[in-house]
């Protein structure tokens, strides 16, 4: 095949094309900085994953519905499965950052309910207050968690919910 | 769909012209690109086995394992390190140009439809090799495609927990989230090879690795770019601290900033509805199908050359089914012909001598057949005039041939340059039809329908049945050099094959009132 350089000029063309395909490569592998996050700032992220009590209680299943159920499937109880959503309240130094009432999950909602929301603060002391109410009553909530906690630039702290451990929790 | 293509393939068309110089056809990278991509695939698997040795799975030993490598071995493990990050890097350079050219040359529609489908699985295991590979470093780049990757996927319905919190604080991490990680990073990439068997099953003779010059330069291009510039991690992971500011990996991380500024949901359908645009392409719209490649059994006696020069895996050779005296007969299958005649170009029976009541090839394309071929070669030169007649065949996807390009020269246009069959050339020239016959492949010395250019240098030299007949002035045959790539090339060409023509000695009776009596 005809080409219409001599050989040193051709391997030398090779060799710019090489370099600029090289430094491409070794640029973009690693270049330019990505800043996902403010580097000035602390995170605290709110993650729980919790079942709130079901809907309703349990109530005895009539004579007739017995009958009508095929004799392998019967039961005395007839129970809910769907459980109540979650209400939350995340206070950051006394400003309401997050509050919302968050539905179970699962198709017959019987899942808990699912909260992973982040918090950008600047660097110092603040104050922190988280509730959440897992019951069907109307006000008010069945835990609380005040807190003071400080954090660097570029800290991370992350707060979580058990139940069978009393409640909120810091996982630093 | 044009309105995009053609702008793309403007682009490339000077690329490759500014490559053709110094790489010339052979080593042209953008003529290789599926080769290149196989060829880094095969750097990333070698240097993948040996940096494997050295890896410790483990919340703190994977870091560790991996500055083991970097620094005190260097010299092997940190430059395979170093090799595994660019070849991979490299290897979706090669997979996008290659998606975009073979787009912009319009090679994703009609059967060729197989190819580029499932060339869309590909993309999405590729990157996936690249996620779960940064994920094993296991430093703060690491943790940040951690956190965001489980966060992303947290949108989506699929899992029963939510994956990101397993990456909320140093309590929650678990060593079982490397041990999938590094089963992934293994079994995703034997995927993605199984995937590009399967990408390859429409392509014969596919090209899966390089010429050795266009190796070479790849790989001392990444062998030097490891030595001068290693592959480096940035700094351990420590879930109790935001890594605020990453250096992306931009080839295989690009999909981050996304998510970050439009939101889970949207990047997701970005990802999806993109993912399932590029696989409907070929039908937007659906090629016309022209007729395909058809065997004329009283014709065929099994020789196998159709087969063997066929581009697109379109024939086999099957048990003979007519009761004559040969073992096999061609048979196409109409799926997988992409109507470029190569066949009829390679078949030993496709000869323009024959009568032409008799003019039926062993196989052949119903819609433009080789007689018609012969009729308008009739035609077109039929007005010619003087000792500089040239006949000039080109290819439909060529430069073009429509306008004549100089004055006596009479162009008649092929679906592929190797539909020709070589006796053709014999019949212009013994018949007097012509004093020169000029072919025109496709520009730059890439062929479109892929070993038509090939095929045809092998005939015209011999190496390759059919052959052209010895007794062939070869002074009266030109050809379009590789590297043209215009209109204007090809002018140029056929004039100065024309003005170069050899005079004709004065011949004692006009031969053209033989050539009626024959056709
Ligand atoms: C790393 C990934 C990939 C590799 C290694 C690869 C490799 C190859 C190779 C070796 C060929 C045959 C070329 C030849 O010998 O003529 C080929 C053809 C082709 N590839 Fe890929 N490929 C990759 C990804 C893709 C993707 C993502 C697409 C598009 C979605 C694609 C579309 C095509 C098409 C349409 C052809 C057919 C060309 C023809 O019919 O002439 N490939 N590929
Ligand atoms: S025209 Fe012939 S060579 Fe071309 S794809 Fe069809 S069968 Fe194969
Ligand atoms: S090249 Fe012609 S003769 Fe040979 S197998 Fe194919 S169709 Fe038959």
């Amino acid at each position: 095949m005809k080409t219409f350089f001599r050989p040193a000029g051709r391997y030398a063309g090779q060799a710019l094309v090489y370099l600029l395909f090289a430094a491409f490569l070794g640029y973009f592998a690693s270049a330019p900085k990505y800043t996902h996050f403010p580097p000035d700032q602390a995170l605290i992220k709110l993650s729980l994953a919790h079942g709130a009590k079901r809907v309703g209680g349990c109530r005895r299943f009539t004579r007739a519905e017995l009958q009508e159920m095929a004799p392998n499937m019967r039961r005395p109880l007839d129970c809910p499965r769907q459980r109540l959503p979650v209400v939350v309240e995340f206070v950051i130094d006394g400003k309401t950052r997050y509050s919302a009432a968050v539905p179970p999950t699962g198709l017959s909602g019987d899942g808990p309910s699912r909260i992973y929301q982040r918090f950008a603060v600047s660097p110092g002391k603040h104050a922190i207050v988280a509730r959440l109410r897992d019951s069907d009553r109307s006000e008010g909530f069945d835990y609380e968690t005040t807190a003071e906690i400080e954090l660097a630039a570029q800290q991370s702290v992350a707060i979580d919910f058990r139940q069978e451990m009393g409640g909120f929790l810091f996982r630093w | 769909m044009q309105a995009l293509q053609r702008p793309l393939q403007a682009v490339f068309n000077v690329l490759e012209g500014w490559l053709d110089r110094p790489f010339g056809p052979d080593w042209n990278p953008l003529y290789h690109l599926g080769a290149l991509g196989f060829f880094y695939f095969w750097v990333v698997a070698v240097s993948g086995i040996y940096i494997y040795i050295f890896f410790d799975t483990g919340i703190s030993e994977a870091y560790d394992s991996v500055e083991y490598m970097t620094h005190e071995q260097w010299y092997l493990a940190g430059v395979m390190r170093s090799l595994h990050r660019y070849a991979s890097d490299g290897m979706v350079a090669m997979m996008m140009l290659h998606l975009v050219r073979e787009f912009s040359l319009d090679r994703h529609r009609g059967s060729r439809w197989f190819t580029w489908f499932t060339g869309v699985p590909i993309l999405w295991l590729v990157v996936i090799c690249g996620i779960t590979g940064y994920w094993l470093v296991w430093d703060t780049l690491a943790q940040y495609v951690a956190t965001a990757t489980t966060e992303w996927l947290d949108w989506l319905p699929i899992f029963g927990e939510s994956v990101a919190r397993n990456f909320l604080a140093p309590y929650f991490l678990d060593d079982r989230f490397f041990t999938l990680m590094v089963f992934l990073h293994i079994a995703v990439p034997l995927i993605l090879l199984l995937v590009l068997w399967i990408h390859l099953q429409r392509v014969t003779k596919p090209e899966i690795f390089p010429a050795r010059g266009l190796a070479i330069g790849s790989f001392a291009m990444l062998l030097g770019l490891s030595l001068f510039w290693p592959a480096l991690s940035q700094g351990p992971a420590d879930l109790s601290r935001v890594p605020a500011v990453v250096g992306l990996d931009w080839f295989y991380l690009i999909a981050y900033p996304v998510v970050e500024i439009w939101g889970a949901g949207p990047a997701w359908a970005l990802a999806f509805g993109g993912s399932m645009l590029i696989a409907v392409l070929p039908w937007l719209p659906p090629l016309r199908k022209r007729s395909v490649a058809q065997v004329d059994l009283a014709n065929c006696n099994g020789c196998t050359r159709c087969q063997e020069d066929c581009p697109f895996a379109a024939i086999t050779m099957i048990p003979r089914s007519d009761g004559r005296p040969f073992e096999r007969e061609a048979m196409v299958d109409p799926e997988l012909c992409t109507s470029c005649g190569i066949c009829a170009g390679a078949c030993p029976t496709s000869t323009p001598f024959r009568r032409a009541s008799a003019f039926v090839p062993g196989i052949d394309l119903t819609d433009q057949p080789l007689s018609d071929l012969r009729q308008r070669i009739h035609d077109g030169t039929a007005n010619l005039t003087g000792d500089r007649r040239v006949l000039l065949l080109g290819c439909a996807h060529g430069i073009g041939t429509g306008k004549a390009v100089a004055d006596n020269v009479a162009a008649v246009q092929l679906p592929c340059i190797g539909a020709l069959p070589p006796a053709f050339i014999d019949y212009v020239l013994s018949r007097d039809l012509a004093d020169g016959v000029f072919l025109a492949g496709c520009k730059g010395g890439e062929c479109y329908s892929r070993f038509g250019l090939r095929w045809t240098a092998q005939r015209l030299t011999g190496q390759r049945d059919p052959h052209l007949r010895a007794r062939v002035p070869r002074e009266r045959l030109g050809q379009l050099q590789a590297g043209a790539r215009s209109g204007k090339h090809l002018a140029t060409a056929v004039r100065a094959f024309q003005a170069g023509l050899p005079q004709r000695p004065p011949e004692p009776e006009s031969p053209r009132t033989r050539e009626a009596e024959t056709v």
